[in-house]
């Protein structure tokens, strides 16, 4: 079984390690994976910022890429992307006959992540081993608008050494939002320190989550208020990929 | 007052001033925990009813929506039954007419008033008193607001941006009060105050929550009982009814009932809850000897058939403002919208059009929880992200971002150019990149990425592309064969 793996273009461009501990835990797992030469990136930002005839080239290069007969199935690293390609890739080939019927398709084949482990494989120990405190963020793209609550969360409890601690509002955004973050900065960047000093409020070491946009965006707030001195410690930002790869 | 107020400055400079004011962040935040935690607890006691009542309010107020001329012909033929005098307003101007007329013909110099967003949309208050009428606010907050003229913070409880140490100053310098902040005093210096202008007032002038069709009631959710006095003490009456507060019958009143309260203040039920029926009869001795209903579209019904037409489920409970991470931050006053948070900037962008809203609808993450805490279900992030596509698509947007989306689009559509400009880009910003790889403090001068770099450290391009890697990588030996589990289906939701 052939399966069209989507790492998203963060991953890609800035955090390749993310994506290696990913196709870890999957080959592990007994995954045949293919990355399509033609993978950039799912173009959210565009249609999200209402240049949605600016997003059809885009995403009709992902479709052509991964809408091919000899991959079975379809699994994203990150929900965000994984929601742009079935719900809202709709939107963009409104006028897209074709391209829409084929989306709708291959949403029927596709899985985030984590659901594809828990609820797909049927799996949730995967022999990883991490000896920390851990706090998870949970993102509006998996939690809300996938609907994946709990995945996430059976994954890191099985993971032997790890001490789960729940941040006040985990589903709370962190104030991303794509081109949000530079359209308007101050509230923004409001919205994530807040979000940053939530996780901080927990005492853990590690903040982990499920989507590469917000674990950036937490990430530089974290080290921005490092550098400024309201925050007094090191808090790792790890991906839930890179948690389950962990042998430590 | 109109629908924006505080149109002098950006949106940018509003929200800067407001997250300047401590106080005021602060009081929201709070506020927004209190109601937050309060539905929360709500909700949960009534499991999965919770989710039932809200598909079921879904298809009450959409059956309505499809039908509304039959509904609406129906409320005006048994609200004029019951002794009303029905006044069709399509505009806000038409509604000012009328009310000014029914002032005149009534020989009224005053009023009192219930709080009301109709009134503010249309600017009523304004027009009132340069006609030469008194009006009073009774709704404790409104009146502070009046007092202070001061703007909305919130739609539901509209003065939350002041402190009981302001409102006694405010009350001392405008009202005469001579007493301490402690809250008890404040309200009871209020109610004797008002009870004068109740007692005084020729008109009442109040909304409608909902507008029962079968029965020809309007009908008011309060808290206080100053919708009571304003009901029932003046020979005058006027009710605002906007043509989207129309439910069927009892039985779907009792279902708006049931959530609004809760989605708005997390209560099972309000103080007060009227279901009005008409002025005074004969053999009764007290009510209005004549009552009045406005109802107003004032652009409303654009919408009808448009991608916005679930806006017009809207309950004004005020659910989306107070889980809405970017209201709680910069208050109704950021917005300069008197309906402002979600719900706001889809109803704002609709009714006034977007040569006049500024940046607005980019004061949004998409996050979604408005959506989700809606009680009519309306998918109020699709409908802020299709304002956005709106205005690109007639034009009306910032022309000097047009290269950066071209940019990206062009990016991302081309494996060629993406090879390119990540093979490029890398090297060049890893001459500003700190010891962590990361653009911090020091890069705020850079175009584009400033706005992130302000805030926060913007992790730079890696070296290594996860792509390379993937290519030239070893497959790992598989621990167990993939076997798929029964019953699971793919697509997430």
């Amino acid at each position: 079984m052939k399966i069209a793996f989507f790492p998203g273009c963060m991953v890609d461009m800035i955090y390749p390690e993310i994506g290696i501990a990913a196709v870890n835990v999957l080959e592990r797992l007994g995954c045949d994976l293919v990355l399509p030469d033609e993978q950039v990136c799912c173009g959210q930002g565009l249609l999200n910022s209402g240049y949605r005839d600016y997003n059809i080239p885009v995403a009709k290069m992902v479709i052509d890429a991964y809408d091919r007969p000899e991959y079975d199935l379809f699994v994203s690293l990150t929900g965000s992307c994984m929601n742009a390609i079935i719900n809202d890739y709709p939107i963009v080939f409104e006028k897209e006959p074709a391209y829409l019927e084929r989306t709708k398709k291959l949403a029927e084949r596709s899985y985030e992540f984590t659901d594809f482990i828990v609820n797909y494989l049927g799996k949730t120990d995967l022999g990883a081993s991490f000896h920390d405190t851990v706090t998870f963020h949970k993102s509006c793209h998996v939690t809300r608008l996938l609907g994946i609550k709990e995945p996430p969360l059976k994954l890191l409890e099985a993971v032997e050494g790890l001490e789960y601690i729940e941040m006040e509002h985990a589903d709370r955004c962190c104030g991303f939002g794509g081109t949000f973050s530079f359209k308007q900065p101050e509230i923004s960047g409001e919205i994530v320190y807040e979000k940053c000093q939530t996780i901080i409020d927990t005492g853990a070491n590690v903040v982990v989550g499920a989507d590469v946009p917000c674990l950036m965006n937490i990430k530089g707030g974290l080290e921005r208020m490092r550098s400024d001195g309201r925050l007094d410690r090191d808090i790792r930002v790890m991906h839930i990929a890179q948690i389950l790869d962990a042998r430590e | 007052m109109s629908i924006l107020y505080h149109t002098d400055v950006t949106l940018r400079e509003r929200v800067a001033e407001c997250l300047k004011d401590d106080f005021k962040h602060n009081a929201i935040k709070t506020a927004q925990e209190v109601f937050y935690n309060k539905r929360a607890a709500l909700v949960e006691e009534m499991g999965e009813g919770w989710e039932e009542l809200r598909l079921h309010a879904t298809e009450i107020r959409n059956h309505v929506t499809e039908n509304l001329d039959y509904y609406v012909k129906m409320f005006a033929e048994n609200a004029e039954a019951n002794g009303y005098i029905m006044h069709y307003a399509p505009t806000d101007q038409d509604a000012l007419a009328e009310v000014l007329d029914i002032f005149e013909k009534t020989n009224s110099q005053s009023t009192v008033k219930s709080k009301s967003m109709m009134t503010e949309e249309v600017g009523l208050n304004e027009v009132l008193e340069e006609a030469g009428y008194k009006v009073v606010e009774t709704d404790c907050a409104e009146c502070i607001l009046q007092k202070a003229e001061s703007k909305p913070s919130h739609i539901v409880v509209p003065a939350l941006h002041f402190n009981r140490d302001a409102i006694r100053d405010i009350f001392t310098e405008k009202c005469g009060y001579e007493g301490t902040s402690v809250p008890e005093e404040l309200t009871h210096f209020l109610r004797r105050y008002l009870r004068t202008e109740f007692l005084n007032a020729d008109v009442g002038i109040r909304g409608c929550n909902f507008a029962v069709a079968s029965t020809g009631s309007p009908t008011l959710i309060t808290n206080e009982g100053n919708g009571r006095m304003v009901d029932s003490v003046p020979k005058v009456q006027i009710i605002f009814v906007g043509i989207d507060r129309i439910v069927p019958d009892l039985q779907s009143l009792d279902t708006m009932e049931a959530l609004v309260p809760r989605s708005a203040v997390g209560s099972k039920m309000t103080a007060y809850f009227s279901v009005d029926s008409g002025p005074r009869r004969s053999d009764e001795v007290d009510g209005p000897v004549e009552a009045h209903i406005i109802l107003m579209d004032n652009g409303r019904s654009r919408i009808l058939k448009t991608d916005f037409e679930p806006m017009f489920r809207c309950m004004r409970c005020g659910a989306c403002l107070n889980i809405c991470p970017v209201y709680r931050h910069i208050t109704g006053h950021g917005y300069g919208s008197i309906y402002p948070g979600p719900m706001g900037v889809v109803m704002t962008a609709n009714m006034v059009g977007y040569d006049k809203i500024d940046t607005m609808t980019f004061a949004c993450t998409l996050c979604g929880a408005c959506a989700e805490h809606c009680p009519a279900t309306i998918p109020l992030h699709d409908l802020i992200r299709q304002h956005r596509i709106n205005i690109v698509d007639q034009g009306k947007n910032h022309s000097e971002e047009v290269p950066v989306f071209k940019l990206l689009k062009k990016m991302w559509s081309s494996v060629g150019f993406y090879k390119f400009a990540m093979g490029a880009g890398a090297p060049v910003m890893g001459l500003f990149t700190n010891d962590k790889g990361a653009l911090d403090a020091k890069s705020t001068w850079m175009p584009v990425v400033k706005g992130w770099t302000s805030t926060r450290d913007f992790d730079g391009l890696s070296k290594d592309r996860f792509r390379t890697w993937f290519k030239n990588h070893k497959p790992l030996a598989a621990e167990a064969p993939v076997q798929k589990t029964e019953g699971t289906e793919g697509g997430g939701e």
